[in-house]
């Protein structure tokens, strides 16, 4: 671990100069005095790529295959919410077969993220390990099982989209070619298979040892009428808030601070933070899981609402167990190749916004389409952006508990509660036009 | 186990992916982890082993001041280095601000430009130091990088087809987007390696019924101007055409050279 402590008169800085097993580049930087929380800094420095601002001019058709690029963990993501938003834009809707064939596709990334979180990046912190690498030394019946599951996600993302990593065939108004049904037939069995693997990994990590630490969250995600939010919803907050995507902006707002190149984004008024991703969703919409989740939940005897973000990885396991049963869903109703595969549209200006639910949490994205029909305005909000000033929060609230230990102890810990998020620092990189704010509370920088 | 290889992988702006694809190696990851010794790669663990290092792979473009002295450091670290994808080799998507004003990049994202340090380019990491191999792609083959695991396990010099999408196209059989449906597809001047090639299944958006955009790069000695012009014939607009060429390998020199020589032409009389 890369950590530097200092000891002054009972003052310690401690840095955690590489954040390891996360998607993409950040430092955290802490400073206590005794027990006393003096300063936290999740300082994001992976450099900003400027997506916002090349994404004007490109034409409509480009914007799912320019997005993507964002995140190659959850490239889907950025397909959906911008397809979704530009159809808006172009008053088209998709037939009922895409909308669930892009559930589909959803499925497979949030089983192959999920997954690799899980197993690869969380799992090593519960029980000890600097890696999924290592702890298959000691694992490697469950790590093989992780694996596995892990490659079924991909070859579904592969069947619908083309390949699992940005994939080709994903377009506003449906799919380029429909998926084979063929293909996804033969998927099934191992489905099935990644269904029970998935039940075995979720009572897996339900019995890991959580340090006590409940929170009183604000959580916000995508809401649906009739089914576990994916591709649409109204969002909703834990703390009372229930409004269409399109009121987003009035209530929720980026700040921008010295120390990263992602953007913070708060809840209007009073700027509070919040928490987006697995946690928000099981607790906003359980009810709207499959018997089996709701039955495996209720066998942990755990009771809802999950208030400690250490067990984000049991919502997201639960998650896992839902996607396998959604994709079986879904495969054994697809019964001939969707025809036609896309909605046909006429450009024209317009604007549309919409979000989704990424594997990490609710992305936002809206478009304004010019008079060119060119790409006049884009605005991307990704999830780690939104939790970004509730990771730092929990950091504040957890530290003084762990204060007396030795600083790399405190850094190991300190990592686990941002890993508790599955942060992905690509992601959080390319914001928009934010409200400037002078007064925010802007640290030293630290080197 | 004592010769066994080390290896270290170093992320600069990207989105991760490429280093994703080697997660993505199911069935191998444990068995590649047993053969090489896996020193540094931030995005899979925790343990940092320091260099030297036998073989370096590196994902992202150049970007910020901090990154060009990074690069330099890295190569003295590594005794093969290899730039894996679009972004390393070619600069990536955020190379289209190569062709704006960066101050106005910043300033429609940021509200506080001045607490963002960043160069004015993004550059492929072999503007600033030799490279001994390079994977292609948006983002690279996962069947292309075990091959290049596997050769330098065995101490081989690694090889990567230089045959174009369109042969690929005739090994999968699927019928020509160009021809058959008129879209300005970049199969012709575009390096293959997308999909499973040795199962013929590479060329992977004409099999999805659209058009090659190009995610592996440049062919060798391509004529991209004859192909254009052809696609200009039928009736594809110059902005469709400067747009398609201009993508993740856009600031590569042969595509960079069709997209600005087509602007050119667009802003003649």
């Amino acid at each position: 671990m890369n950590t530097e402590g200092e000891s002054k008169h009972n003052r310690r800085s401690i840095e955690v100069k590489a954040l390891s097993r996360v998607e993409g580049e950040g430092r955290l930087h802490l400073r206590l005095q005794g027990e006393r929380v003096e300063h936290v800094e999740l300082n994001i420095y992976e450099p900003p790529r400027f997506f916002e601002s090349f994404l004007r001019g490109r034409q409509v058709h480009e914007v799912p295959d320019i997005t993507a690029r964002i995140c190659g963990i959850c490239p889907v993501a950025y397909q959906m919410s911008s397809c979704h938003a530009l159809e808006k834009a172009l008053g088209i809707t998709v037939t009922p077969e895409v909308r669930l064939l892009r559930r589909l596709l959803y499925c497979g990334e949030w089983i192959e993220s999920h997954v690799l979180h899980i197993y690869l990046l969380h799992a090593p912190d519960f029980l000890g390990y600097e890696s999924g690498i290592s702890m298959a030394v000691d694992y490697r019946e469950q790590v093989e099982r992780g694996l596995e599951m892990k490659k079924i996600g991909n070859r579904l993302l592969e069947i619908l989209g083309g390949r699992p990593i940005h994939p080709v065939n994903i377009t506003v108004g449906g799919f380029y070619r429909a998926p084979s049904v063929k293909e996804l037939k033969l998927l099934l069995p191992r489905l099935e298979w990644g269904l029970q693997a998935a039940l075995e990994t979720f009572q897996w990590v339900s019995a890991f040892d959580c340090p006590v630490f409940e929170c009183e969250y604000d959580f916000v995600s995508l809401h649906h009428e009739d089914e576990y939010p994916l591709n649409d919803g109204q969002v909703r907050s834990s703390a009372g808030l229930s409004i269409p995507v399109e009121d987003y902006e009035t209530h929720y707002h980026e700040r921008q601070l010295e120390h990263s190149t992602a953007l913070y984004s708060v809840k209007s008024p009073g700027d509070t933070f919040y928490l987006t991703g697995p946690l928000a969703r099981l607790n906003n919409c359980f009810g709207h899981l499959s018997p089996i989740c709701v039955k495996a939940f209720e066998d942990t005897g755990l009771t809802l609402p999950l208030t400690n973000n250490f067990k984000s990885i049991v919502a997201r396991a639960l998650e896992v167990v839902y996607a396998f049963d959604e994709a079986i869903r879904i495969v054994k109703a697809y019964q001939a190749d969707a025809s036609p595969s896309r909605t046909t549209y006429e450009l024209r200006p317009g604007e549309g916004c919409h979000a989704t639910e990424a594997p990490r949490g609710m992305l936002y994205h809206r478009y304004r389409i010019g008079e060119d029909c060119l790409i006049a305005e884009a605005k991307i909000v990704p999830p780690t952006s939104q939790n970004q000033g509730q990771i730092e929060t929990d950091l504040r609230a957890f530290l003084p508990g762990i204060s007396s230990h030795e600083d790399a102890e405190i850094a190991r810990q300190a990592e686990h509660v941002i890993r508790n998020y599955d942060p992905c620092i690509s992601c959080a990189t390319h914001f928009l036009n934010l409200t400037i704010d002078r007064n925010a509370d802007s640290p030293p920088r630290n080197e | 186990m004592g010769d066994m290889k080390k290896l270290a992988v170093f992320k600069f702006a990207s989105c991760d992916g490429c280093q994703l694809t080697l997660l993505d190696c199911e069935d191998e990851l444990l068995k590649v982890a047993e053969a090489i010794d896996i020193a540094f790669f931030l995005e899979a663990r925790s343990r940092q082993l320091k260099g030297p290092y036998d073989v370096g792979l590196v994902e992202g473009s150049i970007t910020t001041p901090d990154d060009v002295k990074r690069i330099q450091e890295i190569r003295k670290k590594c005794k093969c280095l290899i730039t894996i994808g679009a972004c390393a080799t070619a600069g990536g998507i955020q190379a289209l601000r190569n062709w704006a004003n960066i101050d106005d990049f910043v300033h429609y994202v940021y509200a506080q430009p001045e607490y963002i340090s960043t160069l004015e380019t993004s550059t492929p990491i072999s503007d600033h130091v030799a490279v001994d191999f390079e994977l292609r792609g948006c983002p690279i083959s996962r069947q292309q990088l075990l091959e290049l695991l596997t050769d330098l396990i065995h101490g081989r010099q690694p090889r990567t087809p230089s045959h174009s999408v369109c042969i690929e196209c005739k090994k999968r059989g699927t019928v020509c987007v160009a021809v058959a449906q008129g879209v300005a597809c970049l199969g012709p001047i575009t390096q293959a390696g997308c999909g499973e090639m040795k199962a013929n299944r590479g060329a992977i958006c004409p099999a999805c019924n659209r058009e090659c955009f190009g995610c592996f790069g440049p062919q060798d000695q391509v004529n991209g101007m004859s192909l254009t012009s052809f696609y200009q014939q039928k009736g594809t607009p110059i902005l469709n055409l400067v747009q398609l060429t201009r993508n993740f390998n856009g600031y590569s020199p042969e595509f960079r050279q069709i997209g600005d020589s087509l602007e050119n032409q667009e802003g003649s009389p």
